[in-house]
């Protein structure tokens, strides 16, 4: 019989390994769903993980890579903050969101003017919306004690009504031909969230995610604030004696994860999807759950694992065209990824013992 | 706007139909909660009961295979759960939200040749004479069989868990899972029974929403009713009774915006169609502000994983 022991530290090793195993083990996994779809399996993993990187149409795919992962490392960072103290913002997608209808809001009311202080509002707006718009769960949870988890994801689905009535009513475009959608932000120079160096797929966006990246690293290895939040992910009745504020830590965690997942809502909408419109949120904001667990809630590991995951997006589109793939069956298959890195993830913290059936009586 | 044109008696009667699919599923996460195991993944059961339930239905011509299937699909995947969380002993929260991205995204592959079909009629309470009493017989008596089974489910788990050996041993599973463990019941073994059960009811709540409530099927149909559910839990504090009025409850809301939206109200329909989540928030608020009440009835244990160390 296999027995668990648990180790006195956690594994340093499996930590590494466990994301890199879970990978492998979801290409297995999914080759056997794509297999049972009736795909050749091989060139469904060859057409998902290589193809966007080594094919002949590489040289398109590959800034697609940062213009896909950017939205997904910038949210991700924030939630990591929080899962790291046990602070779940699972809303992140509402908070994109409402960030994106903020930014462009900004833009769309002051159209056709031209200023150079535009793009920068429109920043400063969807940061601003996110963060909003994740007070209210940290607001009703310090206030009042109310689950985060619950009231977080029930404002994505508020978010999604407002995101409706926005693109049907107050921001549509008035030159639309009665189409539901706003204005092209892409054809507003002021507004437009362009590349920086053509063909690199570098947009403000992209910045801003690496940023983030620096901006969590350095203040979870150096600042105070970053240790509090380690601290009371990993002893909560350390972290009390240590005088941490809990609510001030539900404040901070929700504010930052909201403020990042709005301003990938903003790069968004203002650069590569252009405008407000009823489908316009594709689940970023979900996906970046995966990405943070995936990147082990560490700064650089999410970078790697946003990356990674905007490969499987970019491969599964070229699947669905070349394949014919269904799109689901990507979000299946990164469903997947979570399960296989859950379950190697106890290694990280047990040790897996051949135990004969007489030792322990 | 037309208010006269809704009526008070088909609105009782919808009522009932809206609120079974949360009524289902929030029972079952009752079970799972009152055993200490919180299972974030009750969306993703739900929609893979409604595709499981509505291929089968579709497939035999049978509802009633639909409904087992539909059972069978949310277990299976609650199954996936049990075992990443009891045995892998990981996260109940994170692996929670994993179960809802999978079923979310794996009930959308399994359901792409089934857009647009319309499932077998299942069959409907009919009483002779009851079910022809004016008011009465619309409200009460003439649903699908589903309603009643639902109901029927609720009284069965406050029975089971008030009145029966098993129901005391999973209460204090639930309560402290060292002190059971020490007296000798086995814990996992009673916890992946509870999910299972969870998933199953989570699998009837689906194909209630697939095959009875709307019935047809669309890609992320369940739109937040199994978190609906989750937060239903929570307003019943964890008390099988409060979960029927709690679902009632919502139910009524539901169906009263979709009878405002028809009847052409001044307010814009996606106002009106956030209202059922403005509700849940507004609810979770005031059952926390009272939080002695409610937290002195959550199960002690709920969310912590156990590990027998010998």
């Amino acid at each position: 019989m296999l027995r668990l022991e648990k180790r006195p530290n956690p594994s340093k090793t499996w930590a590494y390994m466990a994301p890199v195993l879970a990978v492998f083990a979801t290409m297995i996994g999914g080759g056997i769903m794509f297999a049972v779809l009736g795909k050749d399996p091989f060139e469904a993993i060859r057409t998902i993980f290589y193809d966007p990187l080594f094919s002949e149409f590489a040289w398109y795919y590959r800034p697609q890579l940062l213009v896909k992962g950017a939205p997904l490392i910038m949210i991700a960072i924030g939630l990591s903050m929080g899962f790291r103290a046990g602070i779940w913002n699972i809303g992140a997608e509402g908070q994109y969101i409402i960030g994106a209808i903020c930014g462009a809001g900004v833009a769309l009311a002051v159209y056709p003017a031209q200023s150079a202080f535009i793009f920068p509002t429109m920043i400063f707006f969807g940061a601003l919306g996110g963060f909003v718009w994740a007070m209210i769960p940290a607001i009703l949870k310090t206030r009042f004690g109310t689950n985060e988890i619950l009231v977080s994801l029930m404002l994505v689905y508020v978010a999604e009504q407002l995101l409706a009535s926005m693109s049907l009513g107050l921001l549509k475009n008035p030159e639309g031909f009665g189409f539901p959608g706003s204005r092209n932000l892409q054809q507003y120079a002021s507004a437009h969230n362009a590349e920086l160096w053509t063909g690199t797929g570098i947009h403000m966006g992209v910045m801003f995610a690496f940023i983030a990246v620096i901006f969590a690293y350095v203040l979870l290895a150096r600042h105070q604030m970053g240790f509090h939040i380690r601290l009371t992910g990993e002893s909560p009745k350390a972290a009390k004696f240590a005088g941490v504020n809990p609510k001030r830590l539900v404040v901070y965690c929700l504010g930052f994860s909201g403020a990042l997942a709005g301003l990938a809502g903003m790069f968004e909408v203002s650069g590569p999807s252009g405008q407000i419109s009823i489908d316009f949120n594709v689940g970023y904001g979900f996906t970046a759950i995966i990405v943070a667990f995936l990147g082990r809630l560490h700064p650089i590991g999410i970078l790697l694992a946003g990356l990674l995951m905007a490969l499987t997006y970019i491969g599964g589109e070229i699947a669905q065209s070349s394949l014919g793939l269904p799109s689901a069956a990507i979000q299946a298959f990164q469903g997947m990824l979570l399960f296989f890195l859950l379950a190697l993830d106890m290694l990280t913290n047990f040790k897996l013992k051949l135990a004969s059936a007489g030792s322990h009586p | 706007m037309d208010l006269s044109s809704i009526s008070p008696t088909l609105l009782v009667a919808s009522l009932m139909v809206a609120a079974t699919p949360i009524l289902l599923a929030s029972i079952g996460e009752l079970v799972v909660e009152k055993s200490g195991v919180l299972n974030l993944g009750v969306e993703g059961m739900m929609i893979i009961g409604a595709i499981a339930g509505f291929a089968a239905a579709v497939g035999t011509g049978s509802p009633i295979i639909g409904f087992l299937c539909a059972a069978l699909g949310g277990a299976a995947l609650s199954l996936v759960f049990a075992l990443l969380t009891q045995f892998f002993l990981s996260n109940q929260v994170a692996t929670g939200l994993a179960l809802t991205l999978f079923g979310l995204g794996l009930s959308a592959l399994m359901g792409q040749s089934y857009i647009g079909i319309k499932p077998p009629a299942s069959a409907k309470l009919g009483l002779p004479i009851i079910s022809d009493i004016p008011i009465l017989g619309p409200v009460l008596f003439s649903h699908d069989i589903t309603v009643y089974v639902a109901l029927a489910l609720v009284a069965g788990v406050w029975w089971f868990l008030k009145y029966t050996r098993g129901g005391l041993i999973l209460r204090a599973v639930g309560e402290s899972h060292d002190a059971a463990h020490a007296l000798g019941y086995k814990v996992v073994k009673v916890r992946i029974m509870a999910i299972m059960f969870g998933g199953a009811c989570a699998g009837l709540g689906g194909a209630a929403l697939s095959l009875v409530r709307v019935p047809q099927w669309t890609e992320g149909m369940t739109a937040g009713a199994g978190w609906i559910a989750l937060a239903i839990v929570v307003f019943a504090s964890w008390k099988p009774a409060r979960v029927l009025l709690g679902a009632y409850l919502f139910g009524g809301v539901a169906v009263l915006q979709l009878n405002l939206q028809a009847a052409g109200v001044s307010i814009p329909v996606e106002y009106l169609s956030m209202s059922p989540y403005l509700i849940t928030i507004i609810v979770l608020v005031v059952m926390s502000a009272h939080r002695n009440k409610a937290a002195l009835n959550a199960p002690a244990a709920l969310g912590r994983a156990f590990h027998a160390s010998r």
